[in-house]
């Protein structure tokens, strides 16, 4: 009698044991879902809150205008230079005759008085966009550096960028503080939850300690139940997720106050949120057994 | 062997359970430790099962120095013991065969072991029938024997029985502890927890009386009916 693991043993008890105690099982299984739910709904809602704050964000571009007495050949073989600025992810160039249309084809009322204008009016420039716009001061004062630019010809929203800066870390701390709150929360829920179907079982716990088993013996079955019941719960979750996301996204496609969220498609993150959601239902169903019968084993 | 050397016990709750102990069983032995509820008995059995320290004193259990037995070295211990409760706390959803079955797990036994030693243990408690049958199946005396399977299917070198008669009628008791005599005759050393006066004076067996805490009498013959010390 000296064999120390026996995975066949402890997997097909912790299987038996779900089932022998359904009730509690399903009520553990529930309870993983719920917090999943909750966790899932929001961390879904930050995330495209994030996402659309990062499109706008790139929607969020400097300009920086050349020297008048530049050609545009001139211009053009600045862009290399301009590239290498830091924090620059893109650049595009624009003649001052494209800048004119652009600038006319946006004033469509007032072309008449605009047709006159002649082709040289405007300078050529570079729409720039950056990596970091937390950094767009910098990088402004880095590009009028560069030969051909020159002081106060670049310009930036710096108080726009700033405005995102702002909400998305306020976003993204409210959303982890949230998701830390409420992952911490599912912990104890669960653990009671378990700790109730436990209960029922201290009898045979204490059983087992007369009879000298160890406690990695008597904790493997409650290991193994509750990483099936956090991986079923994670399953369950993950696909009423989807169905929940499917609605919610239509439904903030079909209303107008919601047109500037950019919704990302749940298929596009699907296998992220599944591994989340096993890690997570795991993580939950697993530390939820051991806290639970962490206090049967001191006989 | 057990030996209890000036134990005393104190609980958190201040209750001096054992005021100074000195007990010894050797192997092979059969021991009656009878005395009033409230006596200390439950307090000795708890001593041996390493579920408590003592406060003062020693405590040696087959080996095992329960004074600086570390967690690891506990259900070693333990596989050395089978322990008989009143209540027999058997497992309700589990056969009689499971039930024998989940405590040899519990150390570890292979299934070859199991198929070899369960139907012989059932078979030395006359229960060699009734393997597929729940507890609730059961009468009460067929449940302690059961219970008594369990405890021994693991080849423990002692029998430790807590009020093994408890929940029984008199000829229900009387057949369990002929069934201990002979498993004790069969080797195994069985220290018997009782008030039961009229069942340990049928047997002429060694007689530990507790009271207050302290022994009062340790001798071959009756209950109380015994040498003083």
């Amino acid at each position: 009698m000296s064999r120390k693991f026996d995975a066949g043993y402890f997997i097909s008890e912790g299987v038996h044991s779900i089932f022998t105690h359904g009730f509690m099982s399903f009520a553990a299984v529930c309870m993983i879902v719920a917090c999943l739910l909750i966790m899932g709904s929001f961390t879904l809602l930050a995330v495209n809150l994030d996402n659309t704050l990062g499109d706008l964000e790139n929607e969020n571009e400097m300009l920086v205008y050349i020297d008048d007495s530049l050609t545009e050949e001139q211009a053009r073989a600045l862009q290399p230079k301009l590239a290498q600025v830091d924090n620059v992810s893109q650049l595009t160039f624009v003649t001052r005759e494209a800048a004119l249309e652009e600038y006319k084809s946006k004033r469509e009322s007032s072309v008449p008085l605009l047709a006159d204008l002649p082709d040289d009016t405007l300078r050529h420039r570079y729409r720039v966009h950056v990596v970091d716009i937390e950094r767009m001061a910098e990088t402004e004062e880095a590009l009028e550096q560069v030969e051909g630019v020159g002081k106060g010809n670049v310009r930036a929203a710096i108080d726009i960028a700033n405005g995102f800066v702002m909400v998305r870390n306020i976003a993204t701390g409210v959303a982890m503080v949230l998701v830390g709150i409420l992952l911490v929360v599912s912990l104890f829920i669960i653990a009671n939850t378990i700790k109730l179907a436990t209960f029922y079982r201290r009898e045979e716990i204490a059983i087992m300690k007369m009879c000298g088993a160890t406690d990695g013996f008597i904790e493997w079955p409650f290991v193994v139940e509750g990483m099936i019941l956090g991986l079923v719960g994670a399953l369950i979750a993950f696909f009423v997720q989807w169905g929940l996301y499917q609605m919610v996204a239509k439904l903030a496609i079909q209303g107008n106050g919601l047109s500037l969220v950019n919704i990302i498609s749940y298929g596009d993150m699907a296998s992220t949120i599944l591994m989340v959601f096993c890690a997570v239902g795991a993580f939950i169903g697993v530390g939820g057994s051991l806290f639970a019968i962490r206090k049967f084993l001191q006989v | 062997m057990i030996r209890f050397i000036d134990v005393q016990k104190e609980y958190d709750n201040g209750t001096k359970a054992l005021k100074g102990i000195n007990m010894r069983i050797d192997d092979g032995e059969f021991v009656f430790l009878v005395g009033p509820s409230g006596s200390g008995k439950s307090t000795v059995i708890k001593l041996i099962t390493a579920e408590i320290a003592p406060t003062e004193g020693r405590v040696m259990v087959n080996g095992y120095n329960l004074n600086t037995i570390t967690p690891r070295q506990v259900p070693l211990m333990r596989r050395t013991l089978g322990i008989i409760f009143q209540d027999f706390r058997l497992i309700e959803k589990k056969t009689v065969y499971e039930n024998l079955a989940f405590s040899m797990r519990a150390i570890g036994a292979s299934n070859r072991e199991l198929r070899r030693r369960i139907p012989y243990v059932l078979q030395l408690v006359g229960l060699d029938t009734k393997g597929e049958r729940f507890p609730g199946q059961l009468s009460g005396g067929e449940q302690q024997r059961v219970a008594i399977a369990r405890a021994l299917v693991n080849n423990p070198s002692m029998i430790i029985a807590d009020e093994p008669t408890g929940n029984l009628d008199p000829q229900r008791s009387l057949e369990i502890m002929l069934l201990l005599e002979r498993i004790n005759e069969l080797g195994t050393t069985v220290l018997v927890v009782t008030h039961e006066k009229a069942l340990v004076n049928r047997f002429t067996k060694r007689v530990v009386a507790i009271e207050n805490g302290r022994i009062i009498s340790d001798g071959t013959g009756g209950y109380y009916n015994v040498e003083k010390i």
